[in-house]
């Protein structure tokens, strides 16, 4: 490469540089304003909220609008709720599809693979499309009403089992022979060895689950009829959906029901955006 | 016998659990699905069989076909640009040249966190007729103020940058994992004979990220099929009916109006498009479980 070129091929990189940095700028600002616009709100008194002309950073910041929504919402019940539905489906979930992803890898038989085949089949027929008789079902099983009725038809996720499926088919085979050679029964073997090394997928699978759990909004508005057991979002949707929104408590509300995700997101923030175990995920 | 139990009984054990879950929250309801479709069942009292007359009256409803229209424009519209957005996004944040890829990423991946009943509240915020950011700005560029929430095309348009908001994180992370797995060795070659960005991308790119492009393109059209919260947080179908989604519809008419047995026809009708999705998905994509 003789000087002339390389110089060019520098320039070159400096306008690539500066045009796609710009861009990202560009791009994640787009993303970030509508959030940072509607947090900004929340800080607003009620007077200001409305006042023309608008201004992006309160005037006169309050806390108020904050202690209002708790003042409405029973948050501390909303998020015991919320967060029992989510935390308990996403456990029971893990063991699920943990020991029904290691069925369908590591044995080998006729019903099985049917099962497996009924396994995908919902993926392509998604709960909002049986709703109405499922509902009859949790009716018929006494769910109605009751948090056990939104964990229970959740724990079967297809995703879940084929992402411990396609792990557990990598683990070579041997690792499971030589351990019954010693004498260990498969269920031993399932939680003794091959539960602890899947720890990246329980991992993975865990931080989804619970996003899907704690945002989930079809199930609790179907299930629950009583508002002592109402998960955040349909307490919040039950605001949106007013005769006149009460926008200084609906802002304030909203980002409150935000911020338990937000952390988990802070938290886990690297194995969200990175992980190649999460191709092929969806709620 | 005993032997043939012996084998069985681990995989019995493991599989147990969902094989009830599937049977009761799955196969059965999708039986009782079929089997209200052809009754009057309203939830209650005794439901009467009635052959097809729910499908008869579905196919002549007119509210039913703008439900189903207004879903597929959904779909039609939102596919290809949180295509195009995810994977402009995915290819900008693996670029050698772009500074600042971490924040970056973090920031496009917050929309994930929110709910799509708290989208639609933002978005509704944000888009305020008479007091939103948007509509200021507007005026104070001399505009006129749009009616987001009164007319229907307008309110549909926040749908969609709402529904792209909140639906980049997702795709983008198949993209971005599909583009680390291109060998660089094939960029090199292309490179050697002198291949420009464009060529490269046309030529290297769309090619190698393929499976992952059928993957990104038909969940997200299953996914536009069956939005519920988003839509019923921001618009509540609205202005009016007008933009009531097939779920939606499902909704109102099986739990509001209490017509169960005509919600199932309506829900076997979505069930056969979601199928028939699938099945190309299958076709084509092959098996994403392998």
């Amino acid at each position: 490469m003789n000087k002339k070129t390389y110089n060019i091929s520098k320039l070159h990189d400096k306008t690539s540089t500066v045009l796609l940095t710009t861009a990202l700028i560009i791009i994640a600002l787009l993303y970030l304003f509508p959030l940072v616009w509607f947090v900004l709100s929340s800080f607003k008194p009620g007077s200001e909220l409305f006042a023309y002309p608008l201004s992006v950073l309160p005037r006169n910041p309050t806390a108020g609008n904050y202690s209002d929504a708790w003042n409405s919402l029973d948050f501390p019940r909303l998020f015991g709720n919320t967060l029992i539905s989510s935390v308990v489906t996403t456990f029971l979930t893990i063991i699920a599809s943990a020991t029904c992803g290691y069925a369908f890898a590591k044995y080998d038989q006729k019903w099985l693979s049917f099962f497996f085949v009924c396994i995908i089949a919902t993926t392509m027929l998604p709960t909002e499309v049986i709703m109405n008789p499922v509902f009859i079902v949790i009716r018929k099983l006494g769910l109605y009403d009751s948090l056990a009725g939104i964990i229970i038809p959740s724990i079967n996720t297809a995703t879940g089992i084929f992402m411990f499926r396609t792990f557990f088919v990598s683990i070579p085979d041997d690792l499971v022979e030589s351990a019954r050679m010693d004498g260990a029964s498969d269920g031993r073997i399932f939680f003794n060895i091959m539960l602890p090394i899947a720890k990246p997928v329980i991992l993975t699978l865990s931080i989804f689950s619970f996003q899907w759990r704690w945002n989930d909004y079809i199930w609790p508005l179907i299930v629950l009829n009583n508002p002592k057991n109402y998960t955040i979002q349909v307490a919040l949707r039950s605001l949106v959906g007013a005769e006149n929104i009460n926008w200084t408590i609906l802002i304030a509300s909203s980002v409150v029901s935000i911020i338990p995700l937000l952390l988990v997101f802070i938290v886990f923030q690297r194995y969200i955006t990175d992980s190649n175990a999460t191709s092929g995920l969806k709620g | 016998m005993q032997s043939k139990l012996k084998k069985n009984k681990w995989p019995l054990i493991f599989t147990g659990t969902n094989m009830i879950l599937f049977f009761l929250f799955f196969f059965l309801p999708a039986i009782l699905g079929f089997y209200y479709s052809l009754t009057d069942y309203k939830g209650y009292s005794t439901a009467n069989f009635i052959g097809f007359e729910n499908y008869t009256e579905l196919f002549q409803d007119p509210s039913f076909y703008k439900a189903m229209l207004r879903t597929f424009r959904y779909a039609i519209t939102l596919v290809p640009i949180v295509y195009v957005s995810s994977l402009a996004i995915a290819l900008l944040l693996n670029s050698n040249y772009a500074k600042g890829k971490v924040l970056g990423k973090i920031i496009i991946f917050l929309p994930w966190t929110i709910s799509g009943i708290i989208a639609g509240v933002i978005w509704k915020w944000l888009f305020g007729e008479h007091f939103g950011f948007i509509n200021y700005i507007i005026s104070v560029a001399g505009g006129e103020a749009v009616p987001w929430f009164t007319n229907a095309n307008a309110a549909f348009a926040v749908i969609i940058m709402a529904a792209v908001w909140g639906g980049t994180a997702f795709n983008m992370l198949q993209f971005s994992n599909a583009l680390k797995n291109i060998p660089a060795s094939l960029y090199e070659a292309a490179e050697m004979d002198g291949a420009n960005s464009s060529q490269k991308f046309w030529n290297i790119t769309l090619p190698a990220i393929k499976p992952t492009s059928f993957m990104v393109i038909l969940l997200a059209s299953i996914g536009s099929m069956k939005e519920f919260a988003l839509v019923q947080s921001l618009t509540d179908g609205g202005p009016g009916t007008d933009n009531v989604f097939i779920v939606q519809y499902i909704y109102q008419t099986g739990f509001e109006k209490m017509r169960v047995g005509y919600a199932s026809a309506a829900s076997m009708v979505l069930f056969a498009i979601l199928l028939i999705l699938g099945l190309i998905q299958m076709k084509i994509g092959g098996n994403k479980g392998e």
